[in-house]
């Protein structure tokens, strides 16, 4: 049986799902794939809905909101944007292809574009294939990821560079300066991995306590890295050494939030 | 004295007639909603995308057009006419004749189904006769009503529609019918008529096919036009390559009879150029015009990106004639450029038509008793733009002469005003308030879902196996109830939903049928009339989003409407009531500034029956206006400013502070409180409302000598010198665009030709033989100021173009100015020798503007004016609600203009004032402050001002101010410590949602 993707749309009310209701009253036709989500405005999605809808084994999922200048909230649209962003960087450290995930602006009266933009996608996204967590047997290795990824997204630094994208760098920093674009994309990468690789470990040590020699083969990241990470993740509260094997700390993670 | 009555009819359904019915409806007046044709929307619902934001035209009205076909307090009357009119101000009997439809109104779902087998094909007006309708059909899918009519005269009566209906709502032996109406007052907003290309003969529109007008090539850039978006000539369907656009067409040409200029062109001509360029990269675009006139505001950074990003060529000539070139069907511009004869070939020419009279214009008039004006548009004065000229009859919009959208909107909201002022005694007397039963508690209720699944005729059940997806649905977790209807909306099934909500206690609704953009309200009353919280209830749109989109793959289509329904009934689950804050509300009305916008908005609120607290810095009220000693038109500026600074001065609901500043502003819609400080006297005061109407400044110029040589004055103070006598001059040169449209302000400030022209008028007047020059760079005499315009020039006053490359030279000897021109068309420099040159200086942003905006947290322009909430449709709203913007805090405008904007601003004040408690929306965010760390992050994310931090228990932690929060949960996804839930779409909803869609529970 060919491969048909299951795909979910995430659109806002007033433009793109107005042109997705258009493209029904033009009897567009497009393929029968998509399952469409309606939220208020594009700027309501959260990171974390689209990586939870990747974990429950979408193949993609494609948000739409109204084109720059048309939001009817005035710049939720670019909010969008600015986590798709982040979120583009975060799924590339998961080993699941980015491209799962796409963002489009769609306005009321483009219903063949939103027909034309759906078939693409799901074209796109058939010859990508399944997804690798869906199905069966679904590969634990990018599952593992992906999990740490929604942590990650869900992280309280990332969160607040985000949020405050626009502020720092449109209008002004605590000291009275714009914060220049490329600086704060640094910064946002920068965070991202870091982050990942904090809840990758902690994941990991959900699951079981390891030693930081043990993680450092797991994660592929010199023992140095992962011990960085750990003092950090320690003084935050996150782990706790559980014991000592030797000469060995085995670190375990603690119940957080 | 008659008996006043508290409704209001307005005529004509387009953006303005829609603006003041919506205003007139939410404070408390009945309104009568008539057009002509059969759906409301007007003109603005054929255009494709809005200047100068480039807005898609459709989104932004498709939400007003709803907004006011379910409004409960307006009535629409479609496919009808006014016949007479009797009575007087306050009580008028209107008798109005309806055309029949066909088609009841209340039966027909809108479905389409009657059209799609209807066997006759007619020509689309809507879409300029570019493709076919049917003739059963709707104007355009998002019309509203949505009902569908007959078009008898393409008809042949076959009987195939009623035959294929299955609401039943074909009615071949529907009816003309007369009907009074008894109204207080008449709003007019019939709108314009293009002018009919034709005419223009030498133009070849109607000869040669690739010759279209703008509206015809609105409909083509349009993505639900003819050709899907893509820019195409008609004659062979290729993408033309280079396209001309005809400025002036209609407009500025006694030929035609029509002299003035139509306001909107220069500027919806670059638009289409611009997005011509946009859908087909490739195409070059020019424009001939005579003047660009992009005079409103940030217009003519639009012109500058029109030349500078899209690359759009200008070209100074008025074009002669057009001729086809036989073969490729291409099109030879003919146009003269200094003297000199050229011609261009372009594969498709668009014809910039001008603004006319309604149609009926004529026909109206007579039937209302009012005056047209000598160009066939509706007669009005400057002092009072929006009344006609029988009491109790008001007009706006294009009918009262050419404007662009915010222009008409504005004066919609004036013309609300004022009519309602009339019959402000009435207000709430003839509007209907539904009593709802009391709100069955179900907080402690397991789930118990309904579900009806809708076949919509044949629309979901030709395609989607619906007893399928009802069998399925009664299967899934805490669904008690699933069955299916032929028409969900239908009367009827309302009153089932009804009973089976009581009958199986139902305490959560779906209805999976067609959108719920249009239905969604429909469903809620009904759920709302069974005593369900309307947040109860929910949609899957199996119809727009299923079968209509996968017609031909039945199976798919079924298994994805379960799907829907599946995830719709796990959202549903988790679903709550959610109460809808009331707030209340201060009945008096705030507004700073005593000019005369600010005067004029705060007698308007006083009129209407609210106190009113008038700020006013300076000693003296009366701003601008105190300069201003005539105008174009006849009335007497300084007599009309004593009487209104009388009339303010002792209006007992007007308190007047004078020398008084604003200090600080707390609260938000509903409940402000203001500090005022007068030389150090501090007091407070309590509004409902604020109006901003602070005025701008003149530009003091640095240029051309000023202050240096005691000969170069500004036009207020020519002004001055001439009502002084003391005007001795025998040469008089002006200098145009004074500390505008340069550099540092590169925004055209709008009322300087204006002046210009009404000073060398009577400068003519008081010495006919003292030669004007006046230097410029484009005249931008809008409007039926252009008339003005030709009788300067025909009374002798020489108008020179200058430029940035073609500069005035002026130098002085001891005080003799000396300045020179190069004169293109006769190709020589003019020297001039003025005793006296006259700057037309800039109208620039009050320095102080900064300071108030952080006070009220609204926005500025990068050139300092106050920034409304929507360039387009809320042009004197600020996206805080509650505070009012109007005259040249907004953007420099002439009196007119600026008491429109006024009464605009009291009337959308008087939506609020007029409401006891403001209901505001379930559906918004929530903090759960024992999450909240405080970090602030969601803070400056709200645009609409919603999230204030506040102290709890000596931290900070943010909390939502109900009343303005807009539900769009760009918070809620922001914060970090995840604090904030936007309700109705949690996070713990939409993800269930999601996973219901992905995997079978």
């Amino acid at each position: 049986m060919e491969f048909e993707p299951k795909i979910v749309g995430f659109l806002c009310n007033w433009c793109s799902y107005a042109g997705a209701d258009l493209a029904g009253v033009s009897r567009i036709q497009y393929p029968p794939n998509i399952r469409i989500v309606r939220v208020m405005c594009s700027g309501r999605i959260d990171p974390d809905f689209i990586l939870e809808t990747l974990i429950h084994g979408a193949d993609g999922v494609l948000v739409m909101g109204c084109h720059p200048g048309d939001c009817h909230y005035i710049e939720g649209n670019l909010h969008a944007e600015r986590k798709a962003k982040m979120l583009r960087n975060l799924i590339a450290e998961t080993g699941l292809e980015p491209e799962r995930m796409h963002l489009e602006w769609v306005s009321a009266s483009e219903g063949a574009r939103f027909a034309q933009l759906v078939k693409e996608f799901t074209d796109r996204i058939t010859k990508l294939g399944p997804s690798p967590i869906s199905g069966e047997n679904p590969n634990k290795v990018i599952l593992e990821n992906l999990l740490a990824a929604k942590r990650t997204a869900g992280d309280f630094r990332l969160r607040v560079i985000v949020g405050r994208e626009r502020e720092l760098v449109e209008d002004k920093n605590a000291y009275g300066e714009k914060v220049p674009q490329e600086k704060l994309d640094e910064l946002l990468s920068e965070a991202i991995k870091t982050e990942y690789t904090r809840n990758r470990i902690y994941n990991m040590l959900e699951k079981e306590s390891l030693s930081v020699r043990e993680l450092s083969k797991r994660l592929d990241l010199s023992t140095q890295d992962v011990l960085t990470n750990i003092v950090v993740m320690r003084k935050k509260g996150m782990l706790g050494v559980e014991r000592i094997e030797g000469t060995t700390p085995i670190y375990m993670s603690l119940e957080v939030r | 004295m008659t008996n006043k009555v508290g409704s209001v009819l307005v005529v004509g359904g387009g953006i303005a007639g829609i603006q003041a019915s919506l205003d007139m409806a939410d404070s408390g007046f009945r309104v009568y909603l008539l057009d002509e044709s059969p759906g409301i929307g007007g003109v603005m619902a054929q255009l494709d995308k809005t200047f100068p934001t480039n807005d898609c035209s459709m989104c932004i009205l498709a939400p007003k057009l709803v907004a006011a076909g379910r409004h409960p307090n307006i009535h629409l009357i479609t496919n009808a006419d006014i016949t007479g009119i009797k009575g007087e101000a306050g009580n008028f009997d209107v008798s109005v004749r309806r055309r029949p439809r066909y088609v009841i109104r209340e039966k027909c779902t809108g479905c389409g189904v009657c059209a799609e087998k209807c066997p006759v094909e007619a020509i689309d007006e809507f879409n300029q006769g570019l493709m076919n309708r049917n003739s059963i059909y709707v104007k355009y899918v998002q019309t509203v009503p949505l009902t569908f009519l007959i078009d008898r005269d393409k008809c042949i009566g076959c009987g195939t529609c009623q035959e294929v209906c299955r609401a039943k709502a074909v009615m071949y032996d529907d009816k003309e019918e007369d009907v009074v109406l008894n109204v207080g007052s008449v709003v007019l907003a019939p709108g314009f008529e293009g002018f009919d290309p034709r005419l223009k003969r030498e133009y070849g529109y109607g000869r040669f096919t690739n010759v279209v007008s703008s509206t015809d090539f609105e409909r083509i850039l349009s993505a639900s036009g003819p050709y899907g978006g893509m820019v195409l000539r008609p004659y062979d369907g290729e993408v033309p390559r280079r396209i001309a656009f005809v400025q002036c067409v209609g407009s500025r040409d006694s030929q035609v009879g029509n002299n003035y200029c139509s306001a909107a062109c220069c500027m919806y001509g670059m638009k289409e150029s611009i997005i011509a360029k946009e859908h087909a990269p490739g195409v070059q675009c020019t424009i001939f015009f005579m003047d660009i006139r992009s005079y409103g505001k940030d217009f003519e950074l639009y012109y500058k990106r029109a030349q500078d990003e899209y690359n759009v060529q200008f070209i100074r000539s008025r074009v002669a004639s057009i001729d086809e070139i036989p073969g490729s069907k291409n099109l030879k511009v003919k146009y003269v450029v200094n003297e000199q004869p050229k011609e261009e070939e372009f594969e498709l020419v668009v014809l910039s038509i001008g603004m006319q009279p309604p149609k009926h214009a004529k026909e109206l008039a007579k039937a209302l008793d009012i005056k047209l004006n000598d160009n066939g548009f509706c007669y009005t004065k400057e002092f009072s733009p929006v009344e006609t000229s029988k009491p109790g009859v008001f007009v706006c919009g294009a009918f009262e002469g050419p404007k662009d959208i915010p222009e008409s909107v504005s004066q919609a909201s004036g013309a609300a005003t004022k009519a309602t002022s009339i019959i402000a005694s009435e207000r709430w007397k003839l509007t209907t308030t539904k009593v709802y039963p009391p709100e069955i508690d179900v907080s402690k209720q397991e789930p118990r879902i309904g579900v009806f699944v809708c076949h919509c005729g044949i629309n979901i059940g030709g395609v989607v196996k619906v007893p399928e997806v009802v069998e399925y649905a009664k299967k899934l977790p805490n669904v008690v109830y699933a069955e299916q209807n032929l028409y969900t909306c239908s009367q009827d099934t309302q009153e089932k939903i009804r009973e089976t909500i009581q009958e199986h206690k139902l305490n959560r609704v779906i209805v999976a049928s067609c959108t719920p953009r249009t239905h969604e309200p429909l469903f809620r009353e009904t759920v709302r009339e069974a005593g369900l919280n309307i947040y109860l209830f929910e949609m899957a749109n199996i119809r727009d989003q299923c079968s209509w989109v996968h017609m031909h793959e039945p199976k798919e289509a079924t298994a994805k409407a379960k799907d829907l329904v599946r995830s719709i009934v796990a959202k549903a689950s988790l679903l709550n009531p959610l109460p809808k804050p009331v707030i209340s509300v201060t009945h008096s009305g705030l507004v700073i500034g005593g000019g005369l916008s600010g005067m004029a908005a705060a007698q308007d609120l006083a009129e209407q029956g609210f106190e009113v607290d008038l700020v006013e810095k300076e000693k003296d009220l009366g701003g601008h206006l105190r300069h201003i000693y005539y105008t174009i038109g006849p009335e007497d500026p300084q007599e009309k400013l004593q009487s209104l600074i009388k009339q303010v001065s002792n209006n007992k609901m007007i308190h007047l502070h004078l020398n008084t500043k604003i200090d600080n502003v707390e609260g938000y819609v509903g409940n402000f409180k203001t500090t005022l400080n007068s030389n150090g006297l501090k007091s407070e005061v309590n509004s409902g409302t604020i109006i901003v109407a602070t005025g701008a400044t003149e530009y003091k110029p640095t240029e051309y000598f000023y202050g240096i040589n005691k000969n170069v004055v500004t036009q207020r103070e020519l002004e001055e010198m001439m009502v002084n006598g003391k005007l001795q001059a025998k040469t008089v040169a002006m200098i145009q665009c004074v500390g505008s449209r340069n550099e540092s302000n590169p925004n055209c400030s709008r009322i300087c030709c204006t002046q210009a022209i009404k000073n060398s008028l009577k400068i003519k007047e008081l010495s006919p033989e003292t030669e004007v020059y006046i230097l410029y760079k484009d005249m931008r005499t809008y409007g039926f100021i252009e008339e003005a315009y030709r009788e300067a020039v025909s009374k002798g006053v020489i108008c020179i173009r200058y430029d940035d490359e073609n500069k005035i030279n002026l130098t002085q000897e001891n005080d003799q100015l000396k300045l020179s021109i190069w004169e293109p068309t006769i190709g020589l420099s003019v020297p001039i020798e003025p005793d006296l040159l006259v700057l037309s200086a800039a109208t620039v942003a009050n320095t102080d503007n900064e300071e108030t905006a952080k006070m009220l947290k609204v926005p500025l322009t990068k050139d300092g004016f106050f920034l409304e909430a929507h360039m387009k449709l809320r042009p004197v709203d600020f996206a805080t609600e509650g505070v009012f913007l109007c005259g040249l805090a907004h953007s420099p405008k002439l009196i007119e203009e600026s008491l429109a904007q006024a009464s605009a601003a009291a009337s959308r004040a008087l939506t609020v004032l007029s409401k006891n408690a403001l209901e505001t929306e379930g559906a918004i965010s929530n903090v759960n402050e024992d999450l909240c760390s405080g970090c602030k992050v969601c803070e400056p994310l709200c645009e609409y001002h919603a999230i204030e931090m506040k102290d709890v228990d000596g931290k900070k932690r943010a909390h939502v101010l109900e009343a303005l929060c807009k539900g769009c949960g760009v918070c809620g996804s922001a914060c970090p410590t995840g604090a904030i839930s936007m309700l109705h779409f949690t996070d713990n909803q939409i993800i269930a949602q999601v996973r219901a869609a992905l995997k079978e529970a």
